[in-house]
C-alpha cells in the first residue's frame, strides 16, 4: 500500500521525461527538414562569415554521421547548452535568462487570477441556485473563450488606458504595469477553467453521496465547497499543463499588445530573422514547462484522490 | 400518542421541460414509534421520491403538497431550508444504495461519520474521533478506529454499507429513511445488513423501507405499503398482505417472484388468476425430452487468470441438446469471465470447450466462424449491446442468415418480433426509445433469428423489474419450448436459476463448487457455500408470520 | 388447471413510466442563440464566397482625403488610416480567415483522423508510438509549434494553413484514437462478434460509422479554434502581408491609432469573435444532440 504511490510516481515521471525526449527530437527534425542548408538555416539573418560557418558546423557536429549529430545535440541539451544566437552573437541561454523573470511574472499573475477567477465563477453560478446568474455567465465565459487575447488587450488599453488614463500604456515598470497584461491572459483561461470547473461541480452535485451529504443537515455552501468543488478540481487539474500552453503562446501575443519585454519579444525577433537556435530553444523550453507542469499534476492528482493510489 | 411521522394526501409534481409530471399522486402514511414500515414498487412507482421528499430532498423542480406532513410532532410543511437542516440527520436519517457512490469517495470513513455529528454539534471535537468508533463498531465493523481512516473503495461492500449506516443513525434520529438499502449486494451480505437494520429497530429506531424486492421487506417490516404510478395500492400487515392480498397488482407483483414453487408454470400476470385465496398458474408448454447422452457443448478445465488472479479455476461441465444449465454465483465469482469463455469472446489460460461436436476454444476465430450463429449471447444490458446507430429492424435484421433476400428480410424482422411478443411498430423506433422489457425482448429476437442450439443469457433480466422480469422468463421457456434451444442461464438470483433450470453449476471464487440437478442441488445442497446461500436468501413466506428475523 | 385474469394487466407496448426520458434530441425549442449564431454563419459564408454583394467597394482602394473617419452613413464602420473603407475590408477579409481556417481545419481533421485510427486499429506498438508522438507534439504549445513551423518555412499564407494544421492535428488524433479505442471495446461490437461477421466487415460496419460520426462536430468546433489561432498568428505579423484585408493583419495595422481611431481595430476584432462565437454555439448544440443520441 505505501510503495505504490511511490510507484506510480515514479512511473510519471518517467513518461515525462519520454515525452521531453520526444518533443526535443521532433524540435530537432524541423531543423534538419527546413529547406536548404542547415547551416544557412542555423545562420538565419546573422552575420554570414567563413569563421561563423566553420564554428557552426564544430558546434553542431554537422561534419560527422547524422547519428553523433542527434546524441550530441541531445547531450547538449542534457547539459543545459541551448546553443549560440549567431544574430546576437551571444549564448542563448543568456538570452533567454534575462527574459524568463518578465514572462514568468505575467504569466504567474494571469493564471492566479484565472484560477481564482474561474472558481469564484463556478462556485456561484453551479447547481440551479441562480438560473439567471447562470446563464449570464455562461455567456460571457463563451465570450472570453472566443474572443483572440490581442482584441481583449486592445479593448482594455483604448478604454482603462487611453480614455481614463488609469495604467500604463506600456513597459514593465511597476505593478501597475502588470495588471492590464495579467487581466488579458487570465480572461480567455478564466472562461475555459469555469465551464470545466462549473461542469465538474453539476455533475458531483448529482452524485448519490451529495444527496447524502444533504441528508445529513450539511449547509448547500458546505456541500458545495466540501464535497463538490473537490471532485471538479480534479478533471480541472489534468488541465494544468495545457493551461501553461496557452499562458505562454498568449504570453508572445500579449507582450507585443502591450510592448513588454519578456521571452514573447525575444521568440518574435527570432522567428522573424530567422534565429533558429533561439526559436529552437524557446520551444524547446516550453515543452519542458508543458511537461514538469503536468507530471505535478498528475502527482497531486493522485494526491487527492485516494481511488487512484490503489496499486 | 402521536405517530412519529404521519402523512396524508402527499402529492409531489415535478416541473420538466416536457411538462408536470405528477411522481406521487396523493399518498397517506404513518410510521409509530419502534415500526417498521415497507414501501414497496417497481421503478417509476414514486416510492423513492416519496423517501425524498420526507426529508425535504425531493428534488431539482419539484412542488410538494399534502395535508398533513408531521414528523416527530413538527409539521414540516412550511419548513425552509434552515429548519430542513435541522430535521435532516437529526429527527430523520438517510441511507442510500450503493455505499460506494453513496458516500463521498474523496473522503474517509471517519470524516463522513464525523460531519453529522459537527453539523449538529453533537458531540465536542475532541470526542469526535472516540464517538465515530463507537458508531462503527454499534454497525459491527470490525477494527472499527483502523476503518474510519480508510476510504470507501477499500472497504467491501458489506462493510461500507455499514459504515453508511453509522452515518445516518450518527445523530440519533427518531426514524431511519432506508432506500433501497441492500440493492447490489450479494445476498450473504444482504442478510447481514437486514439483521443490522432489525437490530436497529429493537434498540427503538422506527424504519421506514424503501424496496423493490417484497422478498427483503418481508424479513424486517411489520407493515407493507404496495405503490404503483404514485399511488398506494395497497396496505396492511406483512403477513396478512402476503398471505392474501387483496389487489391485483399485489397478487401479480407476488405471483411475478421466480422460485421453487413457480417451477414449470408461468409468471406474468395474465397467467395468474386466483382460485378460493391460492394463487393459480398456468403452466408452461412442454417441451422435447433433453437426452442426458445428447451433448452439446463440453467444456473440459476451464482456466483464466489475469495476472496472478485466478478468476476462473478449472471448471468443467457440459450442457446437453435443449437443456437448460443455470449458473449461480454472487459478484466477483467468475461467472460473468466464463459466460464470455464459452461465448468464444474470451481466450481461457487453459482447457477447452467442444460445441456440437467441433473445437471451439482455443481455435482460430476463422475456424470459429461458421459455428458461430449457432451459439448466441444475450446479456444484462441489450442497449449497450445494440449499434447506437441502428433502429429496431436493424438490429435484429444483422442477425438474420446473410443469404435471406432483401426483400424478405423485413417480414423476417417482423416475424420474430411477433415470437418475442412485439408489434412491428416498433420496427423503426430507436432502442433508446424501448422500455427495458422491450429492449431486452428485441435482444433475445436477435438472438434467435440465426436459429442457435445454444443461448448463453448473462444475467438476462437482472436489471428488470420484477413483473418485466416474469414476461421475459416467460419468453425464454416458450422459446425453449418451441425451439429446443439449449440455455447456459446466468444469474445472481437463486430463484431465478430455481425457477428456470434443469441442472445447475454453483462457482464461487471461480471454481464450480457443486453441480447437479436444479431440485436436488437446492433441496440437498452438499456444499457449505451453497447452504449458506440457500440460508441467506429471503423468502416469501405466503402462509402464517414472516419469517423473524433475529438481531 | 388454468386460471386468466380477464385482460392482461400489463401492456408490453407502452413505455414503462420511468423508464426511457422523453428524448432531449427530439424537444424542439425556441432557441434564439441557435438562430443568431446561423445566421450569421450563413452572412459569412455570403461574405466569402460573393464579398461585393454586401460590400460593392474595393478593399484596396486607398483615399488620402478621407483618412481615419469615424462610423458614419457613407462609411459604415469607418475608414483607416489611408482611408480604406473598414465594412468593405472586414467582409473582403471574411473569405481570407475562412480559408485560412478550413484549410487548416481539413489538415488537421484528415491528418488526426487518419493517424488516429492507425493508433486505435492496428498493433500496440503503433499505437504506443503514434501515442507518445502525440504526446510530444501536444508539449509544444500550438502557438509557440505554428511559430516554429513559420520560423522555418518563413512567413505567408501557406505557412500559416500547413504551420496551424500541424499544429492542432495531434488534438483531432487524440480524439479519435480515444473514440476508436471506446468503440473497438463497447459492448455492441463484442457483440457483433457473436453474428460471425469477419474483422473488416466488423471494423466496417460498427467501428468506423460510430469512431467518424463526431468527426464533423470536432471539426467545427475546431474551424473556430483554427480561425482564432490565425488571426493571433496574422497580428503578429506572420499571416498574408499588409495590404490583404485578413482579419487579423487588419488588428496590427490599426493598433498603432488606437488612440484615435478605435474602430479600425476593433471592428475586424469583433468579426473574429463573432465567427469564433458562432462556431462554438452550433458546434455545442450538435454535439449535444449527437451525445443524446449516443446516449
Amino acid at each position: 500500500m505505501f510503495s505504490s504511490p511511490l510507484r506510480a510516481a515514479a512511473r510519471r515521471l518517467a513518461a515525462g521525461l519520454v515525452v521531453l525526449w520526444a518533443a526535443a527530437t521532433a524540435a530537432y527534425l524541423a531543423l534538419l527538414v527546413a529547406p536548404g542548408d542547415t547551416v544557412d538555416t542555423i545562420v538565419g539573418d546573422g552575420a554570414d562569415t567563413p569563421q561563423i560557418r566553420a564554428q557552426i558546423i564544430a558546434e553542431w557536429s554537422l561534419d560527422r554521421p547524422a547519428v553523433v549529430q542527434y546524441l550530441d545535440y541531445l547531450r547538449r541539451l542534457a547539459g543545459g547548452d541551448l546553443g549560440r544566437s549567431y544574430l546576437l552573437q551571444r549564448p542563448v541561454v543568456e538570452v533567454i535568462g534575462e527574459q524568463l523573470a518578465p514572462t514568468l511574472t505575467l504569466a504567474l499573475a494571469a493564471a492566479g487570477l484565472g484560477v481564482l477567477l474561474a472558481v469564484v465563477l463556478a462556485v456561484a453560478t453551479a447547481g440551479d441556485r441562480r438560473p439567471w446568474l447562470r446563464r449570464a455567465s455562461s455567456g460571457v465565459e463563451l465570450l472570453l473563450v472566443s474572443t483572440p487575447p490581442f482584441l481583449i488587450g486592445v479593448v482594455l488599453l483604448s478604454v482603462l488606458s487611453f480614455r481614463f488614463g488609469l495604467f500604463p500604456v506600456s513597459g514593465d515598470q511597476g505593478v501597475g504595469a502588470l495588471v492590464l497584461p495579467a487581466v488579458t491572459l487570465a480572461l480567455p483561461i478564466a472562461g475555459l477553467l469555469a465551464q470545466v470547473l462549473r461542469d465538474g461541480l453539476d455533475r458531483a452535485l448529482d452524485e448519490p453521496f451529495v444527496l447524502t451529504a444533504r441528508s445529513r443537515g450539511v449547509r448547500e455552501r458546505t456541500v458545495l465547497l466540501r464535497h463538490a468543488l473537490r471532485h471538479a478540481l480534479l478533471p480541472a487539474v489534468t488541465l494544468a499543463g495545457w493551461l501553461f500552453g496557452i499562458l505562454l503562446g498568449g504570453a508572445v501575443i500579449v507582450e507585443q499588445v502591450f510592448g513588454r519585454p519578456g521571452l514573447g519579444q525575444v521568440t518574435l525577433t527570432a522567428v522573424t530573422s530567422k534565429d533558429m537556435p533561439v526559436v529552437l530553444a524557446v520551444v524547446t523550453l516550453s515543452a519542458a514547462v508543458y511537461v514538469a507542469v503536468n507530471t505535478v499534476a498528475d502527482l497531486t492528482y493522485l494526491l487527492v484522490d485516494p481511488r487512484l493510489r490503489r496499486s | 400518542m402521536a405517530p412519529l411521522l404521519a402523512v396524508e394526501d402527499l402529492h409531489v409534481d415535478f416541473d420538466t421541460p416536457t411538462g408536470r409530471v405528477a411522481a406521487v399522486r396523493g399518498i397517506s402514511l404513518t410510521v409509530e414509534r419502534g415500526e417498521c414500515v415497507a414501501i414497496v414498487g417497481e421503478s417509476g412507482s414514486g416510492k423513492s421520491v416519496t423517501a425524498r421528499t420526507l426529508v425535504g430532498l425531493a428534488g431539482r423542480g419539484a412542488t410538494v403538497r399534502a395535508a398533513r406532513l408531521d414528523l416527530a410532532g413538527q409539521d414540516v410543511r412550511g419548513h425552509g431550508p434552515r429548519d430542513w437542516r435541522r430535521v435532516r440527520g437529526r429527527l430523520a436519517g438517510l441511507v442510500l444504495q450503493d455505499a460506494l457512490v453513496s458516500l463521498d469517495p474523496l473522503r474517509t470513513v471517519g470524516a463522513e461519520i464525523g460531519e453529522v455529528l459537527a453539523t449538529h454539534g453533537i458531540v465536542g471535537r475532541r470526542e469526535r474521533a472516540g464517538r465515530v468508533t463507537h458508531l462503527l463498531d454499534e454497525v459491527h465493523l470490525p477494527e472499527p478506529e483502523r476503518r474510519a481512516r480508510q476510504y470507501p473503495h477499500q472497504l467491501s461492500g458489506g462493510l461500507r454499507q455499514r459504515a453508511l449506516i453509522a452515518s445516518a443513525i450518527a445523530g440519533e434520529p427518531a426514524l431511519l429513511i432506508a432506500d433501497e438499502p441492500t440493492t447490489a449486494l450479494d445476498v450473504t451480505v444482504q442478510a447481514q445488513i437486514l439483521r443490522l437494520l432489525a437490530e436497529r429497530r429493537a434498540a427503538g429506531v422506527s424504519l421506514l423501507l424503501i424496496s423493490h424486492d417484497l422478498a427483503v421487506v418481508a424479513q424486517v417490516a411489520d407493515r407493507v405499503l404496495v405503490m404503483r404510478d404514485g399511488r398506494i395500492v395497497e396496505h396492511g400487515p406483512t403477513a396478512r398482505l402476503l398471505r392474501s392480498p387483496a389487489h391485483p397488482y399485489t397478487r401479480q407483483l407476488l405471483a411475478a417472484v421466480p422460485s421453487a414453487s413457480s417451477r414449470g408454470h408461468r409468471l406474468a400476470a395474465a397467467a395468474v388468476g386466483r382460485d378460493g385465496g391460492v394463487a393459480r398458474r398456468e403452466a408452461l408448454p412442454a417441451r422435447p425430452d433433453v437426452r442426458p447422452d445428447d451433448t452439446l457443448l463440453d467444456a473440459v478445465g476451464l482456466t483464466r487468470r489475469y495476472g496472478d488472479h485466478t478468476v476462473v479455476r478449472d471448471v468443467s461441465f457440459s450442457i446437453a441438446r435443449g437443456e437448460t444449465l443455470g449458473l449461480v454465483g454472487e459478484s466477483g465469482s467468475g461467472k460473468s469471465t466464463l459466460a464470455r469463455i464459452v461465448a468464444g469472446l474470451l481466450a481461457a489460460d487453459s482447457g477447452a470447450v467442444t460445441f456440437e461436436g467441433a473445437p471451439w476454444s482455443q481455435v482460430p476465430e476463422r475456424v470459429r466462424r461458421p459455428l458461430r450463429r449457432r451459439l448466441q449471447l444475450i446479456s444484462q444490458d441489450p442497449l449497450s449491446s445494440f449499434d447506437p446507430r441502428y433502429r429496431v429492424a436493424q438490429v435484429v435484421g444483422e442477425n438474420l442468415d446473410p443469404d435471406v433476400g432483401r426483400g424478405d428480410r423485413r417480414d423476417r424482422v417482423v416475424d420474430l418480433l411477433r415470437r418475442v411478443g412485439l408489434g412491428p411498430d416498433l420496427l423503426d423506433r430507436h432502442p433508446r426509445q424501448l422500455s427495458g422489457g422491450q429492449r431486452q425482448r428485441v435482444a433475445i429476437a436477435r438472438a434467435i433469428a440465426p436459429r442457435p442450439t445454444l443461448i448463453v443469457c448473462d444475467e438476462p433480466v437482472s436489471a428488470l423489474d420484477v413483473s418485466v422480469q416474469a414476461q421475459v422468463l416467460d419468453l425464454l421457456a416458450d422459446l425453449r419450448a418451441t425451439d429446443g434451444t439449449a440455455l447456459l442461464f446466468i444469474s445472481h438470483d437463486l430463484g431465478v436459476v430455481h425457477h428456470l433450470s434443469d441442472r445447475v453449476l454453483v462457482m464461487h471464487d471461480g471454481a464450480v463448487v457443486e453441480q447437479g440437478p436444479v431440485g436436488d442441488v437446492f433441496t440437498y445442497p452438499r456444499h457449505d457455500y451453497t447452504r449458506s446461500l440457500l440460508d441467506a436468501l429471503p423468502t416469501l413466506v405466503t402462509t402464517g408470520r414472516p419469517q423473524e428475523v433475529r438481531p | 388447471m388454468t386460471v386468466t385474469l380477464a385482460p392482461a394487466t400489463i401492456d408490453t407496448h407502452t413505455p414503462h413510466p420511468s423508464t426511457p426520458p422523453a428524448p432531449t434530441v427530439r424537444r424542439r425549442r425556441w432557441r434564439p442563440g441557435l438562430l443568431a449564431a446561423g445566421a450569421y454563419l450563413i452572412l459569412l459564408v455570403v461574405a466569402a464566397v460573393w464579398p461585393t454583394a454586401l460590400a460593392p467597394g474595393d478593399p484596396l482602394a486607398a483615399d488620402p482625403l478621407g483618412v481615419l473617419e469615424a462610423p458614419s452613413a457613407a462609411h459604415w464602420l469607418g475608414t483607416d488610416h489611408l482611408g480604406r473603407d473598414v465594412w468593405t475590408r472586414v467582409v473582403h477579409g471574411a473569405g481570407h480567415s475562412l480559408t485560412i481556417g478550413l484549410a487548416a481545419t481539413a489538415i488537421a481533421v484528415t491528418g488526426g483522423v487518419l493517424l488516429g485510427l492507425l493508433a486505435g486499429l492496428t498493433h500496440r506498438l503503433a499505437d504506443e508510438t503514434l501515442s507518445r508522438a502525440f504526446d510530444a507534439i501536444s508539449a509544444f504549445p500550438i502557438l509557440l509549434l505554428a511559430l516554429l513551423f513559420i520560423a522555418v518555412a518563413g512567413p505567408g499564407t501557406v505557412s500559416l494553413i500547413i504551420a496551424i494544421g500541424v499544429a492542432t492535428l495531434p488534438h483531432h488524433a487524440r480524439v479519435v484514437r480515444g473514440q476508436t479505442l471506446l468503440v473497438r471495446r463497447a459492448a455492441y461490437v463484442e457483440q457483433a462478434v457473436t453474428f460471425g461477421l469477419s474483422r473488416p466487415r466488423l471494423v466496417a460496419r460498427h467501428v468506423l460509422p460510430n469512431v467518424i460520426g463526431p468527426v464533423p462536430v470536432l471539426a467545427v468546433i475546431g474551424l473556430g479554434e483554427a480561425i482564432m489561432i490565425a488571426a493571433g498568428l496574422s497580428f503578429l505579423g506572420m499571416g498574408p502581408q499588409p495590404p490583404s484585408p485578413e482579419w487579423g493583419a487588419m488588428l496590427s495595422e490599426g493598433r498603432n491609432y488606437l488612440q484615435v481611431a478605435w474602430w479600425i481595430t476593433v471592428l475586424p476584432g469583433v468579426a473574429v469573435t463573432a465567427t469564433v462565437v458562432a462556431l462554438t454555439v452550433v458546434g455545442r448544440h450538435w454535439q449535444a444532440r449527437f451525445d443524446g443520441r449516443q446516449r
